[in-house]
């Protein structure tokens, strides 16, 4: 699981160190400052919520995703309420770990406006606002999603049911996902295309989409 | 029929039995008794008259009854040595019952100054069917009389004694196997229900572990499978993405990935309903049938656009439940879910929310479902076999975790609601 999250990020160029226990985690995270802590709950040797705890101690705690085993309620208030970012439930798509990764850069390094440049297409995320050339296209909310998801893994391999958990979460019927997502999926292709953006979303057969630019 | 009843029947059946024959055999003891008695009396009194006789030979000459009780005539020597004594029923004429009446007679003769006499002397009888009808309303009245006693004394004795045995039954009816709370039998002196209660005890603890172990199993069981089910997943997109693969590899990756992604899907649902009947879900507030309904329909609507389903939301009045609200979203979502995903193109959906009701009803395959399994796990009554067939076991999970009623019937449409 940490070798598939660290080969991962890496792909992303991020620097990335690991910490097997609690005891090399909490060493690291006294000598180093790092941009983003992914923090297991479930650590050999002690609870993640106790370094969190720490962490909110030197108001570090920004920047940090909790990743739990345990899909539980209590585990993702309490740790929000430390101060985390984000809370992670696993089983999770590697392509849901960078946008939640990415989103948590973006919210940490810049204040105000922030925009995600794609060729001729600019994503402002947090007024979830798209420019193509400069000009403002449609707002729908649910393709916005989509396209910063795929955006945010661009060049990667983003599965369906990744997305399809992604944007519309439990609210989608997983038996006829499949021809849900190409549906929806054809018609963002349609209007990128009307709008002509500059990339593009290629079908990688029966597993998912890749958003290809440049 | 209760215990207590039971008995009584029994008790009253076999009374009358014994009492009838115990009364036949009474009725002929007493007469026997009335018998011997009034013989006595006769003998007594002929005893009287002859002694009498001795002194009042005027005696001799009455030779009816008229006004006293007896009659002497002479007779001959002969007829005198075969005589014998003897008593008789007969009849007479009474003054004051002014008809024929039952009386003992009794016939002897005796000897006074050489001479033979008979001596009838009578004594009125009891009237037989006089005695049967006293008797009949007093047996009557004594098998009435032990019947109502027998009643009263199973209320309240039997009940006094039988009081731990419908106390372990009061407690039983109450003991839920999902909510298991020690049952506390009373303290009893006697063996067998002391037994009853340790027997009792013993079994409920054993099934209790059993479930226990069985839902530990199985949330530890889709715990363990999550790790290893993301990485399975995880390395297959790795492989998928290296961008190598011709088409038909990358099909069958996309068919393995599909289905893991389908357990996954399985496992999070399985962990759900344990979360649910463990009841991990706690915080209470009043939530909004009306509102989440809207807003979770609206959630759905791509989906509903992209099956071409129409979906109308029917509130007749505002539903406000105390409940949580997450666990409120989960069952509302799987309504909906299960109504879209059992449907049928150009299909609809309707929502009817009461003041203490939820109707979700959907067209879909125009036969009527098992009412008593469509809320088990793992039904399957559709051609989806995407789907997890856990959606409504979670329904009828939230729903007894907070006492709510589902049923389901069918009227060309499948409706399910929920009682609040």
């Amino acid at each position: 699981m940490r070798d598939n999250m660290v080969q991962s990020l890496q792909q992303e160029k991020y620097v990335v160190e690991t910490a097997i226990d609690f005891y090399t985690a909490q060493e690291k995270l006294d000598v180093y400052e790092y941009d983003c802590i992914l923090l297991d709950i479930g650590l050999p040797g002690g609870s993640g919520l106790a370094l969190l705890e720490e962490l909110k101690m030197q108001n570090k705690t920004e920047g940090v995703i909790i990743v739990s085993a345990r899909d539980s309620l209590d585990d993702k208030v309490k740790g929000l309420n430390l101060g985390a970012d984000d809370y992670l439930a696993k089983p999770f798509h590697l392509a849901e770990l960078h946008a939640r990764v990415k989103s948590v850069l973006r919210r940490k390094k810049l204040d105000g406006h922030n925009y995600i440049i794609c060729n001729n297409l600019k994503i402002d995320a947090e007024q979830r606002m798209i420019w193509v050339n400069e000009k403002e296209v449609w707002r729908n909310r649910k393709e916005f999603v989509v396209l910063l998801y795929l955006v945010t893994n661009k060049n990667r391999l983003v599965n369906k049911s990744a997305l399809a958990e992604h944007v519309w979460g439990d609210y989608i019927d997983e038996a006829n996902s499949f021809d849900f997502i190409y549906s929806q999926i054809k018609n963002l292709r349609k209007k990128l295309k009307d709008h002509e953006a500059e990339l593009e979303i290629q079908a990688i057969y029966g597993v998912g989409y890749k958003l290809v630019y440049g | 029929m209760k215990l207590l009843n039971y008995t009584s029947a029994y008790f009253a059946v076999i009374l009358l039995i014994i009492i009838t024959i115990w009364a036949g055999i009474f009725y002929y003891a007493m007469l026997d008794e009335i018998y011997d008695s009034i013989d006595d009396g006769l003998d007594n009194q002929k005893g009287l008259v002859i002694q009498k006789a001795t002194t009042d030979t005027t005696v001799l000459n009455k030779n009816n009854f008229e006004e006293s009780d007896y009659a002497i005539r002479e007779i001959t020597a002969a007829d005198a040595l075969n005589f014998q004594d003897t008593y008789i029923d007969t009849m007479m004429y009474m003054q004051n019952e002014k008809s024929d009446e039952p009386v003992r007679l009794l016939k002897t003769v005796f000897l006074q100054n050489g001479r033979y006499y008979r001596l009838q002397v009578a004594t009125s009888m009891v009237e037989e069917d006089d005695l049967i009808k006293q008797l009949f309303y007093s047996i009557l009245w004594l098998y009435i009389g032990l019947v109502v006693s027998i009643i009263l004394f199973n209320n309240f004795l039997l009940k006094k004694i039988w009081y731990p045995f419908y106390q372990l039954l009061k407690e039983l009816k109450k003991f839920r196997l999902d909510k298991p709370e020690p049952i506390s039998p009373v303290k009893t002196g006697v063996d067998e229900f002391r037994l009853l209660n340790e027997t009792v005890q013993k079994l409920l603890k054993r099934n209790i572990d059993a479930y226990t172990s069985q839902k530990d199993f199985i949330e530890n069981a889709s715990h363990e499978l999550q790790t290893p089910l993301a990485i399975s997943i995880n390395k297959l997109e790795a492989l998928a993405e290296n961008n190598q693969l011709p088409e038909s590899q990358l099909e069958l990756l996309a068919a393995a990935m599909d289905n893991l992604e389908r357990l996954t899907r399985l496992n999070k649902s399985l962990l759900l309903l344990s979360k649910i009947e463990n009841k991990q879900f706690a915080e209470e507030t009043p939530v909004s049938i009306n509102q989440l309904a809207q807003k979770i329909v609206a959630d759905f609507s791509d989906q509903t656009i992209f099956s071409s389903l129409r979906v109308d939301i029917m509130e007749k009045n505002s539903c406000i439940q105390n409940m949580n609200a997450d666990v409120a979203s989960i069952l509302i979502t799987n309504l909906i879910k299960n109504a879209i995903v059992h449907n049928k193109p150009g299909g609809y959906i309707n929502v009817i929310i009461d003041k203490s009701s939820l109707v979700v009803e959907n067209s879909g395959a125009g036969k009527p479902l098992d009412e008593e399994k469509i809320f088990n796990r793992f039904h399957s009554g559709g051609p989806s076999q995407a789907s997890t067939g856990l959606g409504l076991a979670i329904v009828k999970a939230i729903t007894h975790l907070y006492h709510f009623r589902t049923s389901y019937h069918f009227d060309q449409k499948h409706i399910i609601t929920i009682h609040f």
